[in-house]
């Protein structure tokens, strides 16, 4: 990926930061060679997605050594090769959570269960088998991790079963908060971009404009959780859309369009606008719980624009629909709503 | 070690370092003993973080004397210090008719400790200057010279200078026992012990069991614990001050507020509690908390939560201070210092050198005692490492940002590692330099700083996050 960039004659700044990208488009960056800035017509904001730690999940008890999300767990281990533990918890059943599971047992850390507040894992059959009868890991249903205990270091987390009410302690020293990707939106927002309420990152069209011209968004701070190949295929997208645009000379244009809303058990869909001159192929859709096979239906103030069946949905994992719809959209109506019925 | 030293001081808090920084300032010899390893580590670290003005302490108390005197003396003292302070102003908000009819007395009160900007502001003013406020304030109470502040700075600060004065600082050990002489005592330490013809007893939460040691009962710590909330820089704009709110018979009440940091918190519960050591959060606290929120600054709880903690206040059974001096003991108790502490600590240690000085003690500022001392930026409102091109282009570590959240370079990870009052654990390393204390809690950058601090220290990565005790 690296060297296809490099190829086509992107310059790559390493140990570069951008510490902000003002509203009118300048970007300000600070490296070990100094601060600078520069003044593109473009910016592509690709600062992708977070786990939400444990502060963020306000998962309460004592605040000792020992508390990891995967990220951090897995440039520990294998970037760093610095000591974990011996015995963990992992919070979460999705795909990244089984690679944390892999991680610690590359780390010689035992996992003493997974836990989801969820009925069921998130991820493929395949990876959920193999953990349970290749790595011996008990995966805990309904249950979430209700506090962390220990002065200095973790002693044992304490867990709650959401059906019966029941708590129980668990010792162990490493505790690892899986997935629940939350975007890196912060740039983003400092410049001023329009948050979708859903995802939590900038709101986008398919070519990745935000609100605000001259800059743009791609990757997992846009769709969050995303594999990595998801989010470089849709970077590329959003990037051939731009040098159209650039090429075009109609860059420098506010867009428009109606903002897509979803309603629960729906989670987030994206594209977050959309246009009927703009027609994407498909639209992501997340939904909060696990759905039989539903049926969606796109609606603008009351009118059906379209409807799409669904197979069974997975919190977590992404379903996509057809795009055709938007086609029918009336621009200088309200939002489009997407709901399961 | 079996040297006398002119004076002990139990306790490496934030009073306990401005005291023996005072006293060394002074010329006394000092010896500074505390069970954590690191200063601050009690009820310093975990406060709201407020430099008050003492507008609503007790009137004629020895607390708002000392806090009134404090805040212009720390004020004075951060600011030559580069120390994060910002004069956010604070804004008592009364939301019913019980809280609405308790402003005047609050008033009068901040008259009676000689302050004299408060004002009362409607409505419609409490609206304007703080739009983000839930529906249904009545009124307010402006106290304009209410300020943030950087506590975890302000410790290091005074120990740093107390170090520099040739204080001795001993962390990691716990007095054991105090065995009077008649010219000196004798203090057992769990790792030693230390001859001090005086002793200061400063140890927060410990400090009524000091007094027993000495013979003494007049004080029992209560500890009463505050649970706060933390939230991301991205919730700065939600507020422009210190939101207080109005104290009554039945409820004291939660804030918000800024940091200098640029976060907003939210807290504290006040929970009497038997176990000194235990600043854990629980589920109730968080909840009363975002209740509270919820209806105060409705908007806040959209976003995220950087940190959960909570202090633990060294209250008493009484309404003041509990300093005396025991001339013919050589002692010198400063307990009960509540969380008006950080505001009254350089306040408190004038004052404990004008009670040793009353004895025929001779203190005379020493006339060696170096440059003033700057610590390291890390104000929002500040100029931080990298921010400076200059500092970048003299030491190129201080661009390289490893810290996205709290925009942290590894220059300032190195130096709080190897600085006069070096970090010895992560936390420590988080406290002087914010890495890994924002949004993403070291999703980023967690691994390489313990990856830095393990080579700048010269401990383990597993000594730094406790792996092996």
């Amino acid at each position: 990926m690296t060297r296809l960039a490099t190829d086509s004659g992107a310059e790559l700044s390493l140990e570069t930061t951008v510490t902000g990208i003002d509203p009118s488009g300048v970007v300000s960056l600070v490296s070990p060679a100094g601060l600078a800035e520069l003044r593109p017509r473009a910016v592509l904001v690709a600062t992708g997605a977070r786990e939400r730690p444990r502060s963020a999940r306000l998962i309460p008890g004592d605040r000792p050594a020992g508390v990891f999300t995967t990220g951090l767990l897995q440039q520990w281990v294998h970037v760093h090769h610095l000591p974990v533990g011996r015995r963990a918890i992992v919070e979460g059943a999705e795909h990244v959570s089984f690679s944390a599971a892999m991680t610690l047992r590359d780390a010689g850390v035992e996992t003493v269960a997974m836990v989801t507040e969820l009925p069921r894992h998130q991820t493929l059959g395949g990876f959920a088998l193999a953990s349970r009868f290749l790595m011996g890991i008990p995966l805990l249903t309904s249950t979430r991790v209700a506090a962390v205990h220990g002065r200095g270091r973790v002693s044992s987390v304490e867990l709650a079963d959401l059906t019966s009410g029941r708590r129980r302690t668990v010792e162990v020293d490493t505790v690892v908060f899986t997935g629940e990707w939350v975007p890196d939106h912060e740039l983003a927002r400092r410049a001023g971009v329009r948050i979708d309420p859903a995802t939590k990152g900038p709101m986008t069209d398919g070519g990745g404009q935000t609100s605000v011209v001259g800059i743009l968004a791609a990757g997992n701070v846009v769709h969050p959780g995303e594999t990595a190949g998801m989010a470089a295929l849709g970077g590329r997208r959003v990037a051939q859309r731009l040098a159209e645009r650039l090429r075009r000379g109609d860059f420098d244009r506010p867009v428009g369009g109606v903002e897509v809303r979803v309603v629960e058990p729906l989670a987030w869909a994206w594209p977050n606008v959309v246009r009927p001159d703009d027609v994407p192929d498909r639209i992501l859709l997340r939904t909060r719980t696990f759905t039989g096979r539903r049926t969606v239906s796109v609606e603008q103030d009351g009118r059906v624009l379209g409807q799409a069946r669904l197979r069974h949905a997975t919190p977590n994992r992404s379903l996509s629909i057809g795009g055709g719809w938007v086609a029918d959209v009336d621009a200088a109506a309200g939002p489009v709503g997407l709901r399961l019925v | 070690m079996t040297d006398t030293v002119d004076a002990v001081v139990v306790g490496a808090g934030v009073v306990g370092c401005a005291i023996a920084r005072e006293l060394a300032r002074h010329g006394l010899s000092v010896t500074v003993v505390d069970r954590a390893a690191d200063v601050g580590e009690g009820t310093s670290k975990a406060n709201t973080a407020i430099l008050h003005t003492g507008f609503d302490t007790a009137p004629g108390s020895l607390e708002s004397r000392l806090v009134s005197q404090g805040y212009h003396l720390l004020v004075a003292y951060a600011e030559a210090a580069g120390i994060a302070v910002e004069p956010t102003g604070a804004l008592l908000v009364a939301w019913d008719d019980e809280q609405e009819a308790a402003l005047p007395g609050l008033l009068d009160k901040a008259r009676a400790n000689g302050y004299e900007a408060a004002r009362f502001i409607d409505a419609a003013e409490v609206r304007r200057r703080e739009p983000h406020l839930g529906p249904g304030a009545r009124a307010g109470l402006e106290v304009p010279g209410e300020s943030i502040i950087d506590p975890w700075s302000v410790t290091l600060a005074l120990a740093t200078e107390a170090t520099r004065a040739r204080a001795m600082l001993r962390l990691g050990t716990s007095v054991e026992g105090i065995a009077e002489g008649a010219d000196e005592h004798l203090v057992t330490l769990s790792d030693g012990r230390v001859r001090a013809r005086w002793v200061i007893n400063a140890a927060g939460l410990f400090s009524d069991r000091i007094d027993r040691m000495l013979g003494h009962d007049g004080f029992t710590i209560t500890p009463r614990r505050g649970q706060l909330i933390v939230f991301d820089k991205l919730a700065r704009g939600l507020v422009s001050g210190i939101v207080l709110p109005v104290p009554t018979e039945r409820s004291k009440g939660v804030l918000v507020l800024p940091t200098v940091w640029g976060n907003v918190l939210l807290g504290p519960t006040a929970e009497d509690l038997e176990d000194r050591g235990d600043t854990a959060t629980t589920e109730g606290g968080i909840d009363q908390l975002l209740a509270a929120g919820r209806a105060i600054l409705p908007p806040l709880l959209d976003e995220e939560v950087t940190a959960l903690y909570a202090g633990i206040r060294a209250a008493t059974e009484h309404r003041d201070y509990q300093i005396s001096l025991h001339a013919s003991q050589r002692y010198v108790c400063v307990g009960g210092i509540r969380s008006t502490g950080l505001t009254a600590a350089l306040a408190i240690a004038e004052h404990v050198a004008d009670l040793l000085r009353s004895t025929g003690l001779k203190l005379a500022v020493r006339d060696d005692l170096g440059p003033p001392l700057v610590m390291p930026a890390l104000g929002e409102a500040q100029q931080r490492p990298y921010q400076r091109a200059d500092l970048i282009e003299e030491d190129p570590e201080y661009g390289r940002v490893l810290c996205h959240c709290e925009q942290v370079t590894a220059g300032e990870v190195r130096d709080a590692c190897r600085s006069e009052v070096p970090a010895t654990d992560l936390a420590g390393v988080r406290r002087r330099t914010r890495a890994m204390n924002g949004r993403c809690n070291g999703f980023f950058c967690g691994a390489e700083v313990v990856a830095l601090s393990a080579a700048r220290t010269g401990r383990t990565a597993g000594q730094l996050t406790m792996v092996d005790r």
